[in-house]
């Protein structure tokens, strides 16, 4: 079974989503982000899925647990680069993710983390 | 082909994939079929002890379609109408799948019976 | 092979250009348009092809068997051409059965003295004729029904261009009702759009949508749905007074939308979102 890599930047894990995975690889990730938040410290995950042709809906929870899980610990995730016939299927299928926070690709995705942890900083000072 | 492993699931995509694209399906249209294929595949291993996927080209005058079986000896589904209403928000199960499918492809049929088994057919039209 | 089949052969083999003469002018003693040197090729085409057939022994109750593919293929392109030139399907069957007489007339010189073979192989010939003209009409009404949705097709994308308002700003004017297949197109080429220019906001103006129902509601729904999955936001322009009225009436929820009046105040706060200002320099 394939393991998803996870790259660590500064304060923010990387997940690029590249092979058709199976259920217990998503699973997998998602125990690997937590773990890594935990030893890095990361306050910032972002998840690209820009290759991924279809995303049915054990991955939609899977997105969505992520974000949920990284919330409670703390952190941001941030989904990018969705693909336009995966977004219509989606809505189609009746999974509007919400609660997820998306961006158009990975550069918007980052400035999207970098405010949000911006906001966070002003959050906990007040 | 046989539905009984989670890397069979990968296998159905992967199979529809290469079906919709010399039927040649527009993308969103593959996109919507395979990821109803993941669906019901996961249905078919995870909650019917396993199975099998049969495909066939269908066509109806002018006309090309493809049509997919999924069939299980599984329990079977003792409440069709609540299996097939929208389950997103309790999350859990077959309800996504089902319902969900159902919407991404033109023609939907199941047939059920409590202790011996399941067979849903979807059928999408050029 | 069949004793017609072999009779058939025999005469095209040796009367073929004159038979292609006389087919010709026994359709254009007919009247018709569109009458050229094409005319003549197309029946030397359709002739070899007739020919090929019937020495592969084809029978014309079979017309769907191998034997008669190269007929098909070669009446299919003549039905093709004469329906892309608008010809009737009348005159493309026309076309066809036109060939009755030059070759009864010579089955009549060859035969006579033998009524019950000529009977037989007037009644062969008929029949494949016949066929040959019904496939004709067919293949023609199939050409224009490629071509109707054809142009439905690129109808449909005509009227729903999508344009790039500003920077990172798109917009879509959707003119006409919203039926299923138009916000189909429309989905997804706006979401293709919004990819490949990486824009972030998309305004979709439905100042020329007549009437919207919960149908058309939830057709919009799904569009920006999909525009916020990716990451995109939307705003929803062009709203007019009696459009607001329905809409709550019908206690359609828009969930949270944007929605704006007119495409100006949409454009308006499109800016604002991207963090532009708009200033106007003082007279000097």
């Amino acid at each position: 079974m394939d393991r998803i890599p996870i790259l660590q930047m500064g304060r923010n894990l990387l997940v690029t989503i590249q092979v058709d995975m199976q259920d217990q690889t998503a699973l997998q990730l998602q125990d690997d982000l937590s773990a890594k938040i935990e030893a890095t410290g990361a306050n910032g995950v972002l998840i690209d899925i820009s290759a991924l042709e279809i995303v049915d809906s054990f991955i939609g929870r899977m997105l969505a647990s992520i974000s949920g899980i990284t919330r409670v610990l703390d952190a941001t995730t941030v989904v990018v680069g969705m693909q336009p016939a995966v977004a219509i299927t989606l809505v189609e299928l009746g999974l509007s993710l919400d609660g997820v926070r998306t961006a158009l690709n990975v550069e918007r995705g980052m400035k999207l983390l970098a405010s949000a942890k911006q906001d966070d900083d002003v959050d906990t000072d007040a | 082909m046989a539905l009984r492993t989670e890397q069979d699931i990968v296998m159905s995509r992967q199979t529809v994939r290469k079906l919709t694209q010399e039927l040649k399906f527009s993308l969103v249209d593959q996109t919507k079929m395979i990821t109803a294929a993941s669906e019901l595949s996961r249905n078919t291993v995870v909650y019917g002890g396993g199975g099998e996927m049969r495909w066939e080209i269908v066509v109806n005058g002018v006309r090309q379609g493809l049509r997919l079986h999924f069939e299980d000896q599984g329990p079977g589904i003792p409440d069709m109408e609540l299996a097939l209403t929208d389950g997103w928000t309790s999350g859990k199960g077959m309800g996504v799948g089902l319902s969900g499918s159902r919407r991404l492809v033109n023609e939907f049929e199941i047939r059920s019976e409590v202790g011996v088994g399941t067979c849903v057919s979807i059928t999408r039209w050029k | 092979m069949k004793t017609q089949n072999t009779a058939l052969e025999t005469l095209l083999k040796t009367d073929r250009d004159i038979v292609i003469e006389e087919w010709v002018s026994e359709f254009k003693v007919g009247g018709s348009k569109g009458i050229g040197s094409h005319v003549a090729a197309e029946a030397r085409s359709v002739l070899e092809a007739l020919t090929k057939g019937i020495s592969a022994d084809g029978d014309p109750a079979r017309f769907d068997a191998d034997a008669w593919s190269a007929l098909r293929d070669v009446l299919e392109s003549v039905s093709a051409a004469r329906a892309a030139q608008g010809s009737t399907s009348g005159e493309t069957s026309r076309f066809m059965l036109a060939l009755k007489k030059p070759i009864f007339d010579r089955l009549q010189a060859t035969f006579h003295k033998d009524t019950a073979v000529l009977a037989e192989n007037l009644w062969w010939l008929s029949l494949l004729v016949d066929r040959a003209a019904q496939y004709t009409v067919d293949a023609y009404q199939r050409s224009r029904e490629e071509i109707i949705n054809r142009q439905q097709q690129e109808l449909l994308e005509l009227s729903t261009p999508v344009v790039k308002l500003w920077e990172g700003v798109l917009a879509v004017p959707m003119i006409g009702t919203l039926d299923s297949a138009r916000t189909q197109l429309v989905m997804e080429t706006l979401l293709q759009r919004i990819v490949e220019t990486g824009s972030e906001l998309a305004i979709v103006d439905i100042t020329g949508v007549p009437t919207v129902d919960t149908l058309v509601a939830q057709h919009l729904l799904k569009t920006v749905t999909a525009i916020r999955l990716m990451g995109a936001d939307c705003i929803i322009s062009g709203i007019r007074p009696q459009i607001a009225q329905t809409i709550v009436h019908l206690g359609i929820d828009l969930q949270g939308i944007t929605t704006k009046a007119t495409l100006a105040d949409a454009l308006s706060l499109a800016l604002k979102q991207t963090g532009y200002v708009v200033t106007r320099p003082k007279a000097a």
